[in-house]
């Protein structure tokens, strides 16, 4: 048994008065990489969201190797890559510019790269294979690898937690495949990983543990456990049939 | 040699004479500075959207002006006070009602600059509303050359501390936030950087036409470069060139000197957006063409 790195007790989000997740609790180890299922709208999201400390839970408390939120993010402990980047595609920004702002929690105050900086830049970028688009405007790349930049941005930080919500969405098989490597990898040098994803079918490939997810945590535990059809049309309302073989619709969130 | 003698006496003319007055030498000083102040933080302005806001500050900042003028205190405090509280109004109105956020700040700034008109008319003083709305570079006095030289030196070195961190912040303050960066200080700084800047472009182009000294070189300077460092050298060379420049044509053409500073921006404008090597209406249709 590892040591316990993310810590959710009883947390309870509500939107203008609304419950969007109720009573959600789950203790993740170090080393584990966790698949986080649910339909549309059942909370993926506002979980995530709840960890990250960007919306404030009415009840519970969420800690990461013991610390509070903003903790723990001053110590460049977690790394978060969001469902979608609200980011504006045409900003004067390079990939390289990009990546590198996942160091400025190592950098003093002027955010000057030191060499290790750049050193761990490159390592990211080479990684997901864009070392040699770096000096591209981040606009031009295409959607696959706009995803890739943004992981080598969350690898950059180059912290033990990493939280990925929908990475898998609108990228092509290949990207999938080799980000799913990386997090494998990951695993082994003792990351924590969080990963929403549709792709029913990756994930026994690598997920060791599975939380399904409908407005509360419906089960949690490992995969080879809770990953039962029986739970899964509980999770999706029983339209799932056979979900051994299917690819939901990684685009039908937007 | 004719004609080396013929441009070297048009130089001198056009550009050394008016320097036997002191006034026209602290007026090309001092637009030269809100020029490069002011484009400084356009780019900023530019790229997070905030042009309306930018509008809806420095009109906002008007009471301000004329209460810090009755009370005998710098300016620039008056302005500040009203320039960030007016933001404040503008969110507090968002939040808790049904209305859209164009809408909130159209209503709050009109509202500010309308509650400005009606104390510089009711206080019966040497304040000059002129000079307020159009600036007055030209009969600017010591204490205001003073104030802006202050404003300017707050606002660069800010920019230069914070620079990466206002560039992540514009980009993408999710992750700034999930970084442990503190959002909402930037926020507020970018703010308070605005209606500083405001009240220092007010003295040169005046409260109507300091928004296009806080938006027109960044926009022409986004134009022509795709990296954030050269876009903001690109600006503060737009932006000083066309203060100076404007400057001396408003007094050789004896015409009011913040229109000629920004026809003169906008006219660059307009020449980038036509010739701009990879983003102008020019590089983009032939850009089109060899798709095809
Ligand atoms: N910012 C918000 N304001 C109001 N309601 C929201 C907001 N974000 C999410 N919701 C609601 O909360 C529920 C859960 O959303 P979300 O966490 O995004 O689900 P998922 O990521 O699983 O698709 C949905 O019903 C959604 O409409
Ligand atoms: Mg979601």
């Amino acid at each position: 048994m590892g040591n316990i790195s993310i810590d959710i007790e009883n947390v309870t989000v509500a939107y203008h008065g609304k419950v969007a997740l109720h009573s959600a609790s789950i203790k993740l180890e170090e080393g584990v990489i966790c698949g986080l299922v649910g339909m549309n709208g059942a909370g993926k999201s506002t979980l995530f969201k709840a960890i990250m400390g960007f919306v404030t839970p009415v009840r519970g408390n969420v800690s990461i190797h013991g610390l509070p939120i903003r903790q723990v993010q001053k110590r460049n402990l977690v790394a978060y890559v969001p469902q979608s980047e609200e980011v504006d595609w045409k900003f004067p920004v390079d990939v390289y510019d990009v990546v590198m702002m996942g160091r400025y929690g190592y950098m003093n105050l002027l955010r000057i790269p030191r060499s290790i900086d750049k050193q761990v830049v490159k390592e990211s970028l080479e990684r997901v294979g864009l070392w040699d688009m770096r000096f591209k405007q981040i606009g031009e790349l295409s959607g696959g690898q706009k995803k890739r930049a943004f992981f080598a941005r969350a690898l950059a930080q180059q912290a033990t937690v990493l939280l990925l919500d929908e990475p898998f969405a609108g990228v092509d098989i290949k990207t999938e495949k080799l980000m799913i490597d990386m997090l494998m990898e990951l695993r082994q040098a003792g990351y924590t990983i969080l990963i929403s994803t549709h792709d029913l079918s990756s994930i026994t490939t690598f997920c060791d543990q599975v939380i399904l997810i409908n407005r509360t945590i419906l089960a949690y535990g490992n995969t080879s456990e809770v990953f039962t059809e029986e739970n899964l049309s509980r999770t999706f309302g029983g339209s799932v049939g056979d979900f051994s073989g299917a690819k939901a619709n990684s685009r039908d969130q937007y | 040699m004719d004609f080396i003698q013929w441009f070297v006496q048009g130089f001198i003319y056009l550009f050394v004479t008016p320097m036997q007055h002191e006034f026209m030498v602290k007026a090309v000083l001092v637009s030269a500075l809100v020029g490069l102040v002011c484009s400084a933080l356009s780019c900023y302005m530019t790229l997070k959207g905030w042009a309306l806001m930018g509008d809806a500050v420095s009109h906002a900042v008007l009471p301000g002006v004329v209460i810090a003028y009755v009370m005998n205190i710098p300016l620039a405090i008056g302005a500040f006070v009203f320039g960030v509280g007016s933001v404040i109004a503008i969110g507090f109105i968002k939040a808790k009602t049904r209305i859209k956020e164009d809408t909130v700040i159209g209503l709050v700034f009109t509202g500010f600059f309308a509650l400005g008109l009606v104390l510089v008319s009711k206080i019966r003083s040497t304040i000059d509303l002129t000079h307020i709305l159009f600036g007055n570079v030209l009969g600017i006095s010591d204490s205001d050359i003073i104030q802006t030289v202050i404003i300017s030196v707050i606002t660069l070195v800010t920019l230069a501390i914070l620079r990466k961190d206002l560039i992540l912040f514009c980009f993408d303050s999710t992750h700034a936030r999930s970084i442990g960066l503190n959002t909402t200080f930037l926020y507020y700084t970018l703010l308070s950087l605005l209606s500083l800047t405001a009240v220092a472009g007010l003295q040169t182009v005046g409260i109507i036409l300091v928004v296009a000294m806080l938006v027109t070189p960044g926009a022409t300077a986004y134009l022509l470069s795709d990296r954030f460092d050269h876009m903001t050298l690109i600006a503060m060379a737009l932006g000083v060139f066309s203060s100076v420049m404007g400057t001396y044509i408003s007094y050789h053409i004896d015409g009011s000197t913040g229109g000629c500073i920004v026809v003169l921006q906008t006219i660059l404008f307009v020449v980038a957006m036509i010739f701009a090597p990879k983003h102008g209406i020019i590089a983009q249709s032939k850009d089109i063409e060899v798709n095809y």
